[in-house]
């Protein structure tokens, strides 16, 4: 069966928000036969048998996550969910938070009982308030009947909720960020090690998870870890949720089976159709901005000249040289009278702005890069300037505490790999591409 | 006990030491530059990445390389670690990398800057760095402020090593010191620049490795090179009234704690010998000192040069 959907079908039912609602249409099914006739362990044992991958972007498995959760006697241990999805691009856990926030409330009642956690929080964006509330609400509902609190369901487990709001920084969803910020200091990434997992929130062991690797908990309880598997091809399995944007006929948040080609996925009728008014393919991001942009000759077939799939293997076919990867689903379009110059420039600028500044690399490198990068756009680049760029990459990339750095300079070494000549052609034809990026050329100017 | 290696020099170190404080007790040219790290600050550390070092075997139980350079300062050694420091280009490639990174911003104004002359940054840029900048931009500036009377922040200079606030957190009793504003605009500052009002404030200016925090009983009264650093002791109520007298003549010019070769204060009687703002600022009277002689300072910057007899002094004339 093709298209299944396992976390938002029921999405556009009005009043899903509500408890009475998401229960009629099955809510709470999960929690009800775990806390029955499962032990914490079943469940990660479920979770791992799923093959779920962490969906915020790197892709680690989460069942094998869990299983690093140091278990000391007498300390509390704690999950956190980070719902602070702030990768320009992404907007699927929004979405997801938005419309059925019962799912993610049931997830973590799951989660936190296969990791005996008796307080969890949801840390989320401080942009979005009005979900905050959505939140709040529904998680007002849980406890009313009985889902929250004390004795869950008769079950002797007890499981506090709480959602605290960041204050909007990007640094704030890494995860060491995210504990300092919860902890209320200032959101600067930890050292590793320790790792979280040993030495998290207060000291204390802890888990951090994205809020779709959360919700995807709670389809893998009802239908069992094995049937979830059975979805997607290879190490990719399950479903995702794929927020499509730029330029594309329909944006919006899809769900998809991994294994869905990226041809398919972009022109199909069920997904994006195709690019909006009728122009070509120039470029697309499939990943969110931090991962590496690739060119149209190799978004639908690999180097190889195989089809690309939407899955963690295929899209990261050829390694950074020619692939890319799907990191959190933020897939962004560029049609061909973009310019990826600008497009860097705009990314790098993003990356200048949330570096947290701890570290020199990062702190200095990412604003140099988009002062570089502010000159070539603007006609005030030189050709030594590109190498420039990508030697600076290369001194961040990997030199820095957090993976920050190398979010800002995947993007930039990338472009350049791909589109060198878009770079010389702003520098040689400095008016010319001044012109078309300000859209004020009737004529697109293809390099 | 672990065993490790360090630029092909073994060495026995106690589990849990990180590679930094390994190579330290080999001690030359295996110790990777710090900017950051203080072994007597908690925390301390990470931050600045000049210490990079490779890890060509992990350990004697899993001999993989590490992928990525590790901060030295903040990696514990494992038993059977092989680790590259001078010996790696590509540590020296991405140290250069760091170095080039900490001085795009950095004024270079060290003709006016107190500092000079016992600065970090000066070292590490003449060691590590290259004689050329790439970087064409605008430098981002701040206004000098004053932190209380005796205490002057040179946002400029800073490399944002956060040494000042772990030693505001950790020897004075209050959070008043700390980074406001992030990435590239990050700067030091005080609780809306209120003056850190503190017995052991002025200990921010002996930990800062670079001139960003500077004392404005000394500033702009001579170089450092120019006066006779003499080991003074007090009794004081206070600290350990153990300091360092930087005279001209009779007269003392500034007063500070006493250091290693690392640039760190010094250990005395199993406990640091930080000292306090009386001892700092005020004391500035030879009589109110005893004078126990001249202070080696083991450093290889200009002012151990021609002073006294030191170990680096007597290297020199033999190689001559």
């Amino acid at each position: 069966m093709k298209g299944r959907k396992l976390l938002i079908e029921n999405a556009n039912i009005s009043g899903i928000e509500s408890f009475e609602i998401y229960q009629k249409y099955g809510g709470y099914r999960a929690v009800d036969k775990a806390l029955k006739s499962m032990s914490p362990d079943d469940v990660v044992e479920e979770v791992k048998k799923s093959g779920l991958r962490g969906r915020g972007g790197a892709g680690f498995p989460t069942g094998l996550k869990w299983s690093f959760l140091a278990k000391p006697e007498g300390i509390p241990r704690y999950l956190v969910c980070n719902a602070d999805e702030s990768e320009p691009g992404t907007f699927k856990d929004r979405y997801l938070m938005e419309h059925i926030p019962h799912l993610l409330i049931e997830g973590m009642i799951l989660s936190s009982y296969a990791l005996g956690a008796n307080l969890s929080f949801i840390y989320i964006r401080g942009e979005f308030m009005w979900i905050l509330q959505i939140l709040e609400k529904a998680i007002a509902e849980a406890y009313n009947k009985g889902y929250l609190g004390k004795n869950i369901k008769g079950s002797g487990y007890h499981l506090d909720l709480r959602v605290l709001p960041g204050g909007g920084a990007y640094i704030c969803g890494e995860e060491t960020a995210l504990i300092e910020s919860l902890e209320g200091k200032r959101g600067n990434p930890r050292i590793k090690p320790p790792f979280p997992a040993v030495k998290g929130l207060w000291g204390c062991p802890t888990v951090v998870n994205n809020v779709e690797s959360i919700a995807a908990v709670v389809p893998i309880v009802n239908e069992g870890g094995d049937s979830y598997a059975a979805i997607g091809i290879g190490r990719s399995t399950g479903t995702k949720l794929i927020s499509a944007c730029g330029n594309v006929a329909r944006p919006g948040v899809y769900e998809i089976e991994l294994g869905v080609s990226v041809e398919e996925f972009i022109y199909g009728d069920e997904y994006c159709r195709g690019i909006a008014n009728g122009k070509k393919l120039k470029a697309c991001v499939p990943g969110g901005s931090s991962v590496p942009i690739l060119p149209h000759y190799l978004v639908t077939k690999t180097a190889s000249g195989e089809d690309r799939l939407m899955t963690y293997e295929s899209l990261a076919d050829g390694g950074f040289a020619t692939g890319s990867m799907l990191g959190s689903g933020g897939f962004i379009v560029f049609d061909e009278d973009q310019c990826i110059v600008r497009n860097t420039w705009n990314f790098a600028r993003f990356y200048a702005h949330e570096s947290c500044g701890q570290c020199s690399p990062c702190r200095e490198g990412t604003g140099w890069m988009e002062k570089v990068l502010y000159r070539l756009e603007h006609g005030n680049g030189n050709i030594r300037d590109i190498d420039l760029l990508a030697e600076i990459n290369k001194k961040i990339e990997g030199n820095t505490i957090c993976p920050l750095g190398d979010a800002a300079a995947w993007p930039v070494a990338a472009a350049i790999r791909h589109f060198r000549e878009e770079f010389e052609w702003h520098v040689t034809s400095r008016e010319e591409a001044l012109l078309r990026n300000y859209g004020l050329s009737k004529e697109p100017v293809t390099v | 006990m672990v065993k490790v290696t360090i630029d092909d020099v073994e060495i026995e170190v106690e589990v849990g030491t990180s590679i930094l404080n390994a190579a330290r007790k080999i001690g030359g040219e295996v110790v990777p530059p710090a900017m950051c790290y203080y072994s007597k600050l908690e925390s301390s550390g990470g931050k600045c990445r000049t210490c990079l070092v490779e890890v060509a075997a992990g350990s004697a139980a899993d001999p993989r390389p590490m992928p990525k350079l590790v901060a030295s300062c903040s990696t514990p050694v494992a038993d059977g670690m092989v680790i590259r420091n001078k010996t790696s280009d590509r540590v020296r490639e991405n140290r250069a990398g760091v170095v080039e990174f900490l001085l795009i911003n950095h004024p270079l104004d060290c003709p006016i800057c107190d500092q000079a002359g016992e600065c970090h940054l000066q070292d590490l840029g003449y060691e590590h760095g290259k004689a050329k900048t790439r970087y064409e931009e605008d430098r981002r500036t701040f206004d000098p402020i004053d932190i209380g009377d005796k205490i002057k922040l040179h946002m400029n200079r800073c490399i944002l090593c956060y040494r000042c606030v772990h030693a505001a957190d950790q020897l004075t009793d209050q959070r008043g010191h700390g980074i406001i504003n992030r990435g590239e605009h990050a700067e030091i500052s005080t609780y809306i620049e209120k003056a850190i009002d503190n017995d052991f404030s002025g200990n921010v200016i002996d930990v800062c490795p670079v001139g960003a925090l500077t004392d404005k009983t000394f500033r702009f009264k001579s170089r450092v090179w120019f006066l006779k650093p003499m080991e003074g002791e007090r009794t004081c109520t206070q600290c350990s009234g153990k300091a360092v007298l930087w005279m001209f003549g009779n007269e003392i010019y500034r007063v500070t704690a006493r250091k290693d070769q690392y640039g760190e204060v010094e250990d005395i009687d199993g406990k640091t010998a930080w000292i306090c703002n009386d001892c700092r600022f005020e004391k500035k009277d030879v009589s109110k000192w005893t004078i126990t002689g001249p202070r080696v300072v083991d450093r290889h910057s200009v002012i151990s040069q021609g002073k006294y007899e030191t170990k680096m002094n007597t290297k020199i004339k033999r190689i001559n």
